[in-house]
């Protein structure tokens, strides 16, 4: 059992069970969003993470002190994206008879004084996090490890885990991409979503059967490539960033062969079988043209499709165009993985004489 | 109204009553003027609709955010009087305080309340997504938000230097790499080759943005210093004006968002 588990938890496995399991979510989100599958999933995870925690590989990592907080966020989003659903679904089948959300009801728009319900909702949160900080402050020392040599790195260097999905982009991208102009994709992407999400229904109240685009769409980012990547990274990572499954041994000397091969090389050398030009254009200009493709020629022809007339009818030339760049941008990180596990496909632009590697 | 306690004695005395300038707040009117009253409380409305101050829609993770925050800055400020960020101090300086400073819990809470306020601004912005509150009328507050979150991370990334052990230096070595590898600002991103003007070359590494970042080509002194006033002074004052704009605007949007 133990095996099989260190075996599809490789990204190669996880990634598309993981993007199954989200695809499942949302579709019967109103079955996930009852409070009976809550009990069940809580009933089934306890022992679960009870058998998980047995196991001293798996325990050592879990309770590495800088590994407590992604424990703390895995265990909250786990219970507020229940509870959020459930929330959703309550309205959505209160919507399906015709009636309004559960927030609008008249008892919940009824006006109250501040002093004291929200004041001491509030009081409540406070005392509660306060307890909560400094009980986390007593048990777990804050790590100290030995005093900074630059000469000598320990190996693997981590950053904290809330950047350990950036990290973990490094396996499918270079620096500038996945350290760069990524996150400027997210953090660009992030604040535009108000602007290119023009549906007026779902403000204010819990809701997926009113705005399925805008779920679908910020929840996979959220869920599989944010939260997942960042659990590959802090728990599956080990010395010289390769995969160790959550029950194996850190050991220093496991040796992954792995041969990625350039786009160039395969339509030169495997296609073509002829030697590799000297014109580094030359080269890659296969590379060249499908990267041309992707941005500039991909998004003009959806939108000559029937969807994508539809989505230009309803926002208009700039917002199709701002929100057609941005899923590209998003699903470029899936794409080049998958491309990577299924051809060991290496950079699809190789020109390391201008440090550009895509 | 017959019996007076200790209570209604204390309320009457002048030294309460030039505190709070209002009678116990259990009418309409002493309500009011509690919150309207108050500094600190009247960042709040003096009502608001049931539905915003349920748990259940906010989970309270923005105000658990903005408390965070405060207890950071707290145990960040005694921190400040332990330490001195020079390559020579830093680190003993953390272990003084580790080892002569009784019960010192300051700086665990202050590092793990530094991943907790990460958890909750991410939670918040979660929850905000959840219940489709960034749009109109508050599109530009959740823009506002996105940059809080950016600011959050990057003052984690600068505190995470200040220990100056090996965690703190690689770690930031592994980020700075990143700034290296900019596209045209960078000297190891592309295009810097090609900011090339004979042999004048533009974008060294001894101009580019990771040098800008740790006033270095590598993670030395210079960048414990950087990073301490980033830290410390910079980011927080950019934090705090964010946060007082956030909440303005959260008025001004006409409060926590409901149905329409
Ligand atoms: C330092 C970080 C932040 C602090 C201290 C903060 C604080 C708050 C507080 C106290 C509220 C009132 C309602 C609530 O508690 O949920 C709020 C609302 C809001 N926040 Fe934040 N926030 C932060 C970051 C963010 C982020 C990252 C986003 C989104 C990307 C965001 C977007 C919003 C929006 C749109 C509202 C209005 C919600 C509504 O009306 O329902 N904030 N914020």
């Amino acid at each position: 059992m133990k095996e099989l588990i260190n075996i599809i938890a490789d990204p190669i496995f996880s990634f598309p069970i993981v993007t199954t399991l989200f695809v499942l979510m949302m579709k019967y989100y109103r079955i996930v969003g009852t409070k009976k599958f809550g009990i069940g999933a809580l009933l089934t995870a306890i022992p679960v993470a009870t058998w998980l925690c047995l196991d001293p590989n798996f325990r050592k990592i879990i309770l590495w002190p800088d590994n407590i907080p992604i424990n703390i966020i895995i265990i909250l989003i786990a219970w507020l994206t229940w509870y959020s659903l459930y929330r959703a679904a309550l309205n959505d089948n209160r919507l399906d008879e015709g009636l309004g959300p559960w927030e609008g009801l008249p008892e919940n728009r009824e006006k109250v004084w501040v002093w004291p319900n929200l004041v001491y909702t509030e009081l409540m949160c406070i005392i509660g996090c306060t307890v909560f900080l400094v009980v986390w402050a007593i048990i777990f020392k804050a790590p100290l490890e030995e005093p900074a040599n630059p000469t000598w790195a320990p190996n693997p260097a981590k950053a904290p885990w809330y950047f350990l999905g950036l990290q973990e982009m490094l396996v499918y991208f270079d620096p500038w991409m996945a350290g760069v102009v990524l996150p400027g994709i997210i953090v660009v992407g992030l604040i535009a979503i108000p602007y290119i999400d023009t549906n007026p229904k779902g403000n204010g109240y819990y809701t997926i059967a009113e705005r399925p685009l805008a779920m679908w769409g910020f929840l996979f980012g959220w869920f599989v490539l944010w939260q997942y990547l960042i659990i590959v990274g802090t728990f599956l990572r080990g010395p010289n960033w390769t995969y160790y499954g959550p029950f194996e041994y850190w050991d220093f000397h496991k040796v992954v062969a792995e041969y990625n091969v350039n786009l160039s090389e395969f339509f030169w050398i495997k296609w073509l079988n002829r030697p590799m030009p000297a014109n580094m254009f030359v080269r890659e200009f296969f590379g060249i043209l499908i990267t041309i493709g992707y941005l500039f020629i991909l998004p003009p022809a959806i939108a000559r499709m029937k969807w994508g007339k539809k989505i230009i009818a309803n926002v208009g030339q700039i917002r199709y165009y701002i929100t057609i760049f941005l899923i590209i941008g998003m699903a470029s990180l899936p794409i080049k993985m998958v491309l990577r596990w299924l051809f060991s496909l290496k950079y699809i632009i190789a020109l390391p004489e201008l440090e550009l590697n895509l | 109204m017959s019996k007076r306690g200790v209570a209604d004695y204390i309320r009457e005395t002048q030294v309460w009553k030039s505190i709070f300038r209002h009678g116990p707040p259990t009418n309409a009117r002493n309500r009011a003027a509690v919150v309207a009253g108050n500094v600190f409380l009247h960042l709040h409305p003096i009502k608001l609709k049931k539905s915003g101050v349920q748990l259940g829609y906010t989970w309270c993770m923005g105000g658990l955010s903005f408390f965070v925050f405060l207890a950071l800055t707290v145990t960040g400020l005694l921190l400040m009087f332990y330490y001195r960020p020079t390559a020579e101090y830093a680190y003993n300086d953390i272990i003084a305080l580790k080892e002569h400073v009784p019960l010192g819990i300051m700086r665990e809470i202050h590092r793990w309340g530094a991943h907790a306020m990460v958890i909750t601004v991410w939670l918040h912005m979660f929850r905000v997504f959840m219940t489709g509150s960034y749009k109109p009328p508050r599109e530009f507050n959740w823009g506002v938000g996105v940059i809080l979150l950016v600011l959050t991370l990057l003052l984690s990334f600068t505190g995470y230097l200040l220990p100056w052990d090996q965690l703190a230096i690689w770690a930031i070595t592994v980020g700075a790499n990143m700034a290296k590898a900019t596209p045209f600002l960078g000297h190891g991103g592309p295009g810097a080759a090609l900011a090339q003007i004979g042999d004048f070359v533009m974008v060294s590494d001894k101009n580019d943005v990771r040098f800008q970042l740790l006033a270095g080509r590598f993670v030395g002194e210079p960048a414990l210093l950087r990073f301490y006033i980033l830290h410390c002074v910079f980011i927080p004052l950019v934090v705090a004006t964010l946060i007082a704009v956030h909440f303005w605007r959260i008025r001004k949007d006409g409060g926590i968002s409901a149905p329409l």
